[in-house]
């Protein structure tokens, strides 16, 4: 049987006895494939869950009103907002920066930006008491000649922060704007716009996806730091215990029950969520 | 006549060469032919100041936009103060700005005051026929559209040159007519110089005073529009233009030679004012005696000047301002018995032949 023939035999065989409305075929994936990817899935999400199951729900009322829990959820909030601010004002402009320069320098820049990445935020931390510790680098020039001391303060903690959430915002943006090009920079240009405006009214609204999903990113990831801050704030209430410390603190039983940090756990768990829904119920672009 | 536009430099990269000098009076329109690869978009991007160039210089008025002498400093105007407008293939209309927004954007960026801008640019979407659509997204406006919103916007910024990079080749077939005429109708009353890179001879016929053409990175031919495609010296310019042109007066419907005789084509030409006349050399067939009446079509007594060998046809050119050029089979030349001098009828049916207005 050639080839031909036994295509022609199949061609016979598939040929439709009824009508059926048509459906598109996609080419596929091995099996296996799915086997693996609900396994990763149930390792994203089972957790979660766990935590949802096991959560002592009548005492969560009372344990997330508890002024320590609200004193740290407030702490949070207001150091991730700061924390991001900064980002977005020194990250924007590295992004830019890199994302409109070929050169080699701009290589070497764009790898030292992801270190914070694939640092543990526990080094970040100790790295930062090197450098703005009272003994540091710069932190004893700070004390000697302003007297100011930044360790173990809110804003050791807003540092520290931005320090691992900083990455974030930079990879996104600068992926964004390499995606979009500098075409319509170019012809913004010929129409007379100077950089500034063009940065302004061109190149920052066209990346607006990707600046609001770089920023969620970064606000998400100053929300959840734990190590660095631990290192180089400390844990002290009320002025450096941010929520990821608070549930630690409770976990160990300094005082309280396991279960007020499950409680914690999960404001910090709907906070997420929230955050979550907003940035994707805001799409710049869209149908409107 | 002071040339306004003026520009000579060469640009030299591993395995490409650009040299060349041109000039352009005020208000003249441009056209730079070539294949792929000649240097067409080079020679744009050194205009807009987008590239330096490794020698030369480019003066617009009495402007030196681009100058690098072989030795000194070189000195570039920045593409935001050189009033030189580009509008590409797509029109790259800002998607997150509206129509007006849009040709809004160059006024405002030159100082307008935001309450005049809009105003403004409200005159230009009128002009190419978007009025209704100012407050349309791109994404809510077809290509052509779009394309009509890119060239209000440029124009609105009023550029002392405006650069035209294959304005048209994005389009539908059956939108880039009327678009072109656009172009023709607001080029020439703005009187805006242009340049205008292309390989589409219809967008150099309908809307250049002169052509340049670009092969191998130097200029092989230059001239009166008509003049170099009617009659090419470039191999390049022979193949792509290929067509026979008759620029004239529109008259009686149809074009009026310079030598008097009359063209007629698929529609009929509102008189006054100049048109051409377009078609190709195989539509033209070649009688020894005169045809026999039948469809409408152009019939003309004249004679052969010379018979030139093309590509798998005999290209039969025969007298007359212009020369028409007749492209036949080597068989039908044999039987026919054409030689230089032999006295024949051409006739193109009126359906064959393209007229537009210029």
């Amino acid at each position: 049987m050639t080839l031909t023939e036994r295509r022609a035999t199949i061609d016979a065989a598939a040929a439709p006895r009824t009508t059926a409305a048509p459906r598109p075929v996609a080419v596929g994936v091995p099996r296996l494939l799915y086997v693996f990817a609900v396994i990763g899935l149930g390792l994203l999400t089972l957790p979660v869950l766990a935590l949802l199951v096991r959560a002592d729900w009548p005492g969560v009322p009372a344990a997330i009103t508890s002024p320590e829990a609200l004193s740290a959820l407030g702490l949070s909030l207001r150091t991730a907002l700061a924390a991001t601010l900064l980002c977005l004002l020194l990250g924007v402009p590295l992004a830019v920066v890199l994302a409109r320069t070929s050169s080699r320098v701009a290589d070497v820049v764009r790898a030292l930006v992801t270190l914070p990445l694939v640092l543990p935020p526990t080094v970040g931390g100790i790295a930062l008491l090197y450098l703005l510790g009272r003994r540091g680098l710069v932190g004893e020039q700070l004390d000697l000649l302003f007297g100011l001391r930044i360790p173990f303060t809110t804003s050791a903690v807003v540092i520290a922060q931005a320090f691992v959430a900083l990455p974030f915002l930079v990879i996104a943006v600068e992926g964004a704007l390499r995606s979009a090009g500098d075409r319509y920079e170019v012809v913004a240009a010929t129409l007379g716009a100077g950089r500034w405006t063009v940065l302004r009214r061109i190149t920052l609204p066209l990346v607006g996806p990707g600046l609001v999903s770089g920023t969620v990113l970064c606000f998400a990831r100053a929300l959840g730091e734990f190590g660095a801050t631990a290192l180089f704030a400390g844990n002290s209430a009320g002025v450096t215990r941010t929520m990821p410390l608070a549930i630690y603190t409770a976990f160990n039983g300094a005082g309280v029950t396991q279960d007020s940090a499950v409680a914690l756990s999960l404001l910090l768990v709907a906070v997420a969520v929230v955050i979550l829904v907003l940035s994707r119920a805001w799409r710049p672009g869209g149908r409107g | 006549m002071s040339d306004f536009l003026e520009a000579r430099f060469a640009v030299r990269r591993d395995g490409f060469e650009l040299d060349l000098g041109f000039a352009a009076a005020q208000g003249e329109v441009l056209a730079v032919l070539g294949p792929n690869g000649a240097g067409k978009s080079t020679l744009l991007a050194v205009l807009a100041g987008l590239l330096r160039p490794s020698s030369g210089f480019v003066r617009v008025g009495d402007r030196l936009l681009t100058d690098v002498p072989v030795r000194g400093k070189p000195r570039l105007v920045a593409p935001e103060h050189r009033a030189v407008g580009l509008l590409g293939q797509d029109g790259l209309v800002f998607p997150h700005l509206t129509a007006l927004e849009n040709v809004a954007f160059g006024p405002r960026s030159v100082g307008m005051r935001r309450g005049d801008a809009p105003r403004h640019a409200a005159g230009w979407l009128e002009a190419v026929g978007l009025a209704d659509l100012a407050a349309r997204r791109p994404a809510e406006l077809s290509g052509g559209q779009r394309q009509r919103v890119a060239l209000a916007r440029a124009l609105a910024a009023e550029p002392q040159v405006l650069l035209l990079d294959e304005p048209l080749a994005a389009l539908d077939v059956g939108v880039a007519p009327q678009l072109r005429q656009l172009l023709r109708e607001q080029v020439a009353r703005t009187g805006t110089t242009t340049v205008l890179v292309t390989h589409d001879v219809l967008d150099a016929v309908v809307l250049a005073d002169r052509v340049l053409v670009l092969d191998g990175g130097a200029v092989v031919d230059e001239g009166p529009t008509a003049q170099v495609l009617a009659a090419p010296r470039d191999p390049f310019t022979a193949t792509m233009a290929g067509v026979n042109l008759v620029v004239g007066e529109a008259r009686d419907g149809g074009v009026r030679a310079p030598d008097g005789r009359h063209v007629v084509g698929r529609e009929a030409l509102e008189p006054g004012g100049q048109a051409a006349a377009v078609f190709a050399p195989s539509a033209v067939a070649v009688h020894t005696r005169p045809p026999a009446g039948g469809s409408p079509r152009n019939v003309w007594r004249t004679h052969v000047v010379a018979l030139e060998p093309g590509q798998a046809v005999i290209r039969v050119r025969t007298a007359g301002r212009p020369e028409l050029v007749a492209a036949l089979a080597p068989a039908a030349v044999a039987e026919l018995g054409l030689g230089e001098g032999t006295e024949v009828w051409l006739s193109v049916k009126a359906t064959e032949v393209g007229l537009h207005r210029r």
